[in-house]
C-alpha cells in the first residue's frame, strides 16, 4: 500500500443490537487492527471522540469486550447545519483463542486510537521443539 | 517495511476505485461537491458562528495542516499507521493515506480568528462570522 494513496471515506458501521438499549444512542463498530507477536496480542481500535474515562475493557469467558463512550454534552448548544457522519458510542468484542494473562492487559489511548496489549500466558507461548 | 499482504490486484483495485469514484461523484449535481471526500465533516451553528467537527483518528497533530483564506478552510495531512516488525497480522481494517479537503463557508468569516482544537482524534474548528457580515439593527430616527 502506498502511503500517499488518497484516503477514502468508510461509513461507520452500526452494531446490530440483540437487545434494545435504554439510552437512545447509536452504537458503532470501531475499525480494528489485530496482530500477534510471540509475546502478546495487540488490538488497535479507532474510537474518535472517546476520552480516557470513556473506555471500558473487560475479558469474560475468553471474550474481550471494548466499550467507548463519547461525551455528547460537547454537542449541546450546537445546531447542525451540514452533516456527513453520525456520532455514537463504540462497542466491539472479540473471542480470544490463546490464553491471555488478564491481569497484565495494558491499554493506551492516543489521538482517538485505543491500543491494547494482551500478554500471552506462559503456557500459551509457542515452544520450539528440537528434533533429535 | 510494514508487513503488508502482497496484493497483485492493488493496481486493478485502484482502477476500480477511480471508476467507482467517477460514477458516485457529485460533480455537476445538486449537492455539495466536496461531499464524500475524506475526512467527513459535520458543521454546526453556534449563535452567529460556525463549528466544524472532523473525525481524524490516528492523525498526529504534526501531520495535520489547516490553512484559512477568505471563507475557505483547507484541511490536509496524512495518516500513518506503523506496525512493528515481525508481527503476524490477524485483522487489518484501518487504512493509512493522505487527505486534502477544502471547506467553504457560505458566509464571510474572520480567517484570523479561526481556532482549531484537536483532542482524542477529533478536530474542532471554531469559525467566527466576520463582524462586517453580521446584521446590524437600524434605529428609526
Amino acid at each position: 500500500m502506498t502511503p500517499n494513496q488518497e484516503l477514502q471515506v468508510k461509513p461507520k458501521q452500526e452494531v446490530d443490537k440483540k437487545q434494545e438499549t435504554t439510552v437512545p444512542a447509536r452504537i458503532f463498530l470501531p475499525t480494528a487492527d489485530i496482530f500477534e507477536t510471540d509475546q502478546s496480542l495487540t488490538v488497535v481500535l479507532e474510537m474518535p471522540g472517546v476520552d480516557k474515562t470513556g473506555v471500558e475493557i473487560s475479558v469474560e469467558n475468553d471474550v474481550l469486550k471494548i466499550e467507548g463512550r463519547i461525551d455528547f454534552s460537547k454537542y449541546s448548544g450546537l445546531q447542525p447545519v451540514y452533516t456527513e457522519y453520525n456520532i455514537g458510542n463504540y462497542v466491539r468484542s472479540f473471542r480470544v483463542s490463546s490464553k491471555i494473562e488478564q491481569s497484565k492487559i495494558s491499554a493506551e489511548l492516543k489521538d482517538g486510537i485505543v491500543t491494547l496489549v494482551l500478554p500471552k500466558a506462559p503456557e500459551a507461548k509457542a515452544r520450539k521443539i528440537a528434533v533429535n | 517495511m510494514t508487513p503488508s499482504y502482497a496484493n497483485p490486484f492493488e493496481a486493478l483495485f485502484g482502477l476500480q476505485r477511480a471508476l467507482d469514484a467517477h460514477l458516485t461523484s457529485d460533480w455537476m449535481r445538486d449537492a455539495t461537491t466536496g461531499s464524500g471526500s475524506y475526512p467527513p465533516i459535520n458543521v454546526f451553528q453556534q449563535g452567529d458562528d460556525f463549528v466544524a467537527v472532523i473525525e481524524l483518528p490516528g492523525v498526529g497533530k504534526d501531520d495535520l495542516q489547516i490553512q484559512a483564506k477568505d471563507n475557505t478552510i483547507r484541511i490536509s495531512g496524512k495518516k500513518i499507521i506503523r506496525y512493528d516488525k515481525e508481527v503476524s497480522v490477524h485483522r487489518r481494517e484501518r487504512v493509512a493515506g493522505a487527505f486534502d479537503r477544502t471547506l467553504s463557508i457560505p458566509v464571510q468569516v474572520d480567517p484570523d480568528r479561526i481556532k482549531a482544537e484537536y483532542r482524542d482524534g477529533v478536530l474542532a474548528l471554531f469559525i467566527p462570522r466576520a463582524e462586517r457580515d453580521k446584521p446590524r439593527t437600524i434605529q428609526i430616527s
